[in-house]
């Protein structure tokens, strides 16, 4: 048992914390901090930034770009960019389909996909949820008929986020409808541009557009783009969804944000009801953040601790209830999302009220918190 | 950074385990000994002295062995696991605290010596109650006058360590328990503990340590009391929610076990949920008590604040989960939810402690956990 970090681990988060404050684009950091909204553009710069320094993929093995570090200190990589503003890589490319090529798929498929992925070359889509299969995934219904060196799609997949700059997107679709539900499923990869495949915006409460749907008809997809083995698409889909929920707590960003609304609330924190639930927060937050430390410490290579739903859960709840507490502090100022540059309200409080309703997917998503009781409840608790 | 013990302090855990394991091997049986006075088997005194637990913290010239809070630490969970009521953390943490910090030389191999040996229990005396305790006369024997209550096991103590207003502040002094003028009226506590009124009138005292001002001395040790009964208290929920999950494992009703209604395992994922936060809090206090003792009372306020939401928290849904059976005397997981409610009013309450951070919220920009 001890509290500090070794000399090396301490030596290394201070080099994480000097490249991103110093090096990385300061103008991304800024937009940020600030809270606004990244651009495609903003994204592309900042992943490939960090993949110039070996920083966007640490968690892939080494020859694919990875790094050789402890749990330990890919937690302080990851808490030290959320602290300075820096973008996580973008999750479908880094921590989703690129660990599960590099695990899964054949030598040839990782030479032409891997690189790209860690570069952001190509822009990842997650083509997973269905409209009849959302925390009940493996009953969707998209298929893959085989028909030569080819397989034919058809099918939606809805939720896919930020698919309109998608290039390709990595699907779970039906190759056996006649076996148990998740033993009928493959893995397949799709070029977005590829004809019969169209992407529709889903507008959301916040008035962002953020999520789409994807229709597939008659999308023709050669047979090479299997990942892996036919019908063991939900293996993959499991390692990648375990991997999913590791990262899914940001306790960094919603640090920064709760430091950011003491500088909001200023003299109001004399207020000793405003002080106690921003007290409140800041133990619960601490709390969260010493758990996913003792997570990291106990996760075996590759597999996500159960105790990962812990943070999936708590995580999402005190991002909620920081984005909650933005509202409340904006007052009647949150009602003024839509004023323009000549208005006396702070941009903190313009986008407090999008960025509360935009916050209620935290919960819903990466399985959502109800998913995350169950295997609270089943794995660990063996109820 | 690391959350793992060494082996000596799982044998440490493991040695206490099997000897509280033995004594208290059941609800019943700790009920047999708290029902009669002084609510506690001072032949597991015995043996937990043999042990050398009275003796953990203390530095070898003192009597002790020289050990540091992670030892402190499980041993408390232990206590909490089977409700151990030897006043274990009242007389090692608290009163052997005060006069190991505060105490001269001569003070601490005599007194800690004869604790560590379990031959005297050693009992603080802190809280004024009514007239607050102040000391007449200069130099190293004075008197004291006034009320403490309530002083946990305050009747049966051997000495106590009382706190007293002189002109310099706060100060420390021992008070024998045969001292004249000295009277003490104990009754039970909720949890089947012991407390007592204890009045002075014009007592004999002997000063711990030189004259001065000892309120900082107190807080240290106050700080290391209440990480410790928070590892106290994480022993207690850990055991009133395995029971609880076991009970939903096994009730039937219906005709089916409780484990299959999703209403009743959600509450119990809410529970390990909370559990989980309250350990990692808990621990982080105990290795800031180790190793950045500046930081100790803050982390004990930020232990203290998780810790009473989480026994609450379990502790209601622990007697609600088991329906009625949970109400009763007779079963366990009722008394686990006492003694919660106990500690969690001890040494400042979640409210009082959210309190103290929420004047602390200024004091930094991000909170960093790492020290």
């Amino acid at each position: 048992m001890k509290l500090r970090l070794s000399d090396e681990d301490a030596r290394f988060r201070d080099e994480m914390r000097e490249y991103f404050t110093t090096q990385f684009p300061e103008h991304i950091r800024t937009k940020v901090l600030n809270r606004q909204e990244l651009s495609k553009d903003d994204i592309v710069e900042s992943q490939r930034a960090l993949n110039a320094e070996g920083l966007a993929v640490p968690n892939w093995p080494v020859e694919w770009g990875g790094r050789d570090w402890s749990q330990l200190q890919r937690h302080l990589w990851h808490e030290e960019m959320q602290l300075a503003g820096v973008p996580i890589p973008l999750a479908f490319n880094a921590s989703m389909i690129g660990p599960v090529l590099a695990a899964f798929a054949s030598q040839e498929m990782k030479e032409r996909f891997l690189p790209k992925t860690a570069n952001l070359d190509i822009w990842w889509s997650q083509g997973f949820s269905e409209p009849d299969a959302g925390s009940d995934l493996a009953s969707l219904r998209t298929t893959a008929v085989r028909d030569g060196d080819e397989y034919v799609v058809n099918g939606q997949k809805t939720w896919t986020t930020l698919g309109q700059y998608g290039d390709w997107i990595f699907t779970l679709v039906r190759t056996d409808p006649n076996v148990k539900k998740q033993a009928g499923i493959s893995m397949l990869l799709i070029d977005m541009t590829s004809p019969g495949l169209t992407v529709r915006p889903i507008q959301l409460i916040d008035g962002g557009h953020e999520v789409n749907e994807v229709f597939f008809e008659d999308v023709r997809v050669p047979a090479e783009n299997l990942v892996g083995e036919e019908n063991k698409g939900w293996n993959y889909a499991k390692f990648l969804l375990g991997n999913e929920r590791v990262g899914v707590a940001p306790v960094g960003t919603t640090k920064r944000w709760l430091a950011d609304a003491k500088k909001v609330a200023g003299d109001r924190l004399n207020d000793p009801v405003l002080a106690t639930r921003v007290a409140e927060l800041e133990n619960e937050l601490l709390a969260l953040e010493l758990t996913a430390l003792r997570v990291v410490a106990h996760s075996a290579e590759g597999k996500p601790h159960p105790a990962s739903s812990v943070l999936k859960l708590r995580g999402t709840e005190l991002q909620q209830a920081v984005t909650e507490l933005y509202v409340d502090l904006a007052g009647p100022w949150s009602l003024a999302s839509g004023a323009g540059d000549g208005s006396e309200t702070p941009g903190w409080a313009r986008v407090s009220t999008p960025q509360y309703l935009n916050f209620r997917k935290a919960s819903i998503y990466g399985g959502s918190n109800e998913v995350q009781r169950q295997i609270i409840s089943g794995t660990i608790l063996g109820l | 950074m690391d959350f793992t013990y060494d082996s000596e302090t799982v044998a440490l855990r493991d040695a206490v385990r099997a000897l509280l394991g033995k004594a208290y091997p059941s609800s019943e049986d700790r009920r047999r000994v708290v029902e009669a006075d002084p609510g506690f088997d001072e032949s597991v005194w015995t043996r937990i002295a043999e042990l050398g637990v009275l003796g953990l913290p203390f530095s070898e010239e003192d009597g002790g062995s020289g050990a540091g809070p992670v030892e402190v630490s499980v041993v408390a969970e232990e206590i909490g696991r089977v409700l151990a009521p030897e006043p274990i953390i009242e007389s090692v943490v608290l009163a052997g605290g005060l006069v190991a910090a505060a105490g001269t030389a001569e003070q601490r191999a005599d007194v800690l010596g004869r604790l560590s040996e379990g031959s005297t229990v050693l009992i603080p005396a802190l809280l004024d109650s009514g007239q607050a305790v102040s000391a007449s006369g200069e130099g190293e024997t004075v008197t004291l006058t006034g009320a403490k209550e309530p002083v946990l096991h305050g009747a049966r103590a051997d000495e106590l360590v009382v706190s007293a207003v002189t002109d310099r502040g706060v100060e420390l002094f021992l008070v024998k328990g045969d001292a004249e003028g000295l009277t003490r009226t104990g009754y039970r506590t909720h949890d089947g503990g012991r407390a007592a009124r204890v009045e002075l009138a014009s007592t004999p005292a002997v000063r711990l340590g030189e004259q001065g001002d000892r309120s900082a001395t107190i807080e240290e040790v106050l700080a290391a009391a209440r990480i410790a009964y928070c590892h106290e208290a994480l022993g207690a929920m850990e055991v009133a929610l395995s029971q609880t999950v076991e009970y939903l494992k096994t009730r039937k009703q219906f005709g089916v076990t409780l484990n299959t209604f999703q209403a009743l395992t959600f509450r119990a994922a809410d529970l390990y949920v909370s559990m989980e936060l309250a350990r990692s809090t808990v621990m982080w206090a105990t290795l800031v008590l180790a190793d950045a003792p500046e930081r100790a009372g803050e982390a004990a306020s930020r232990a203290k604040a998780i810790v009473s939401r989480t026994s609450r928290h379990i502790g209601q849904e622990a007697i609600q989960l088991h329906g009625g059976i949970g109400m009763t005397a007779e079963y366990s997981v009722g008394h686990y939810t006492s003694r919660l409610t106990a500690l969690d009013h001890w040494l400042g309450g979640g409210a009082d402690h959210r309190a103290v951070l929420a004047d602390g919220i200024r004091d930094h920009d991000v909170l960093e956990p790492l020290a």
